[in-house]
């Protein structure tokens, strides 16, 4: 079997504040009805937390569940371990009407790290990310410029981006461009 | 920027994440054989086209990706209330009164 690449394969770029490739990142996509007994049961075993509320993620770094919308979640996991966790979740969705997918090479993941990492998001995705606003355990899917993203904290000066794998260049373009040395403005 | 409400997000949000989706409450026919070439172009094309408030389909496409319904013044653009998908068209009287 030939090895998996990330999209950004490493990519770095240090200016105001550093943006990297995270590298390899397990995602499932899991849809169904989540107010169901087993949906619960489907999440605990792969990602270990509760099913999140409208607009929350939980968990941290490796293994997470985000709230996608009323029917979908996403479960992030360690990349290597993405066919066994699929297997648990569709072991305990059984007789469920739900969906359980490996999405994981269809997407790219960055990370946003520095003091000024908040003023970088918000220069690209229409959301308030002041301090008040937005936060760790917030998670919010939107645009950044011309595609759609997910994006939340996984620090206190650090934010996780999702977005899909085709646009992962023009991602990593905008945040290099976001984050030029001297282009702080010092909103937060 | 508009502000639009996204009832599944529960949240109001920058239009910028949403995308228009024309009319609401347009049921397509059970049985379209049936209809008239006339019943089925007005399904189809004709639309009411209104100024004043409108009923609207959005979806919070860079978002939960969810369609819903609006009540929107054409006249003005101002929204006067979103409503999930499938809920019944909310009484124009009945907001402003509750304004
Ligand atoms: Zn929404």
């Amino acid at each position: 079997m030939s090895d998996p690449v990330s999209a950004l394969n490493g990519a770095e770029f240090h200016g105001l504040i550093d943006v990297a490739d995270a590298g390899l990142t397990g995602m499932i996509t899991l849809r169904g009805n989540l107010g169901a007994a087993k949906a619960k049961k489907a999440v605990k075993a792969v990602t270990g937390t509760a099913v999140p509320a409208v607009g929350e993620v939980l968990g941290s770094g490796e293994t997470a569940t985000a709230w996608m919308s009323p029917d979908e979640l996403l479960l992030i996991v360690p990349y290597a371990e993405v066919a066994q966790r699929v297997a648990k979740a569709e072991t305990a969705l059984a007789g469920e009407h739900a969906m359980v997918v490996d999405v994981s090479d269809a997407r790219a993941v960055l990370t946003v790290t520095g003091s000024d990492a908040r003023e970088v998001m918000a220069k690209l995705c229409p959301v308030d990310l002041s301090p008040a606003a937005f936060g760790k355990g917030d998670f919010r899917r939107t645009r950044m410029a011309q595609i759609p993203a997910a994006l939340w904290m996984t620090e206190s000066d650090q934010f996780t981006v999702i977005c899909f794998r085709s646009v992962a260049d023009y991602a990593f373009a905008l945040l290099k461009v976001a984050a030029q040395p001297g282009s702080a403005v010092g909103a937060f | 920027m508009l502000l639009i409400h996204c009832p599944y997000c529960d949240d109001t949000l920058p239009e910028l994440e949403f995308a228009y989706a024309g009319e609401a409450h347009i049921a397509r026919p059970a049985d379209p054989s049936k209809l008239s070439d006339e019943e089925w172009r007005d399904f189809l094309f004709i639309r009411t086209n209104v100024k004043g408030v409108h009923a609207e389909r959005w979806r919070h496409i860079h978002g939960c990706g969810r369609f819903f319904n609006a009540l929107r013044d054409t006249v003005s653009d101002r929204f006067l209330t979103t409503y999930k998908a499938g809920e019944a068209r909310p009484d124009v009287q009945t907001l402003e009164a509750a304004e």
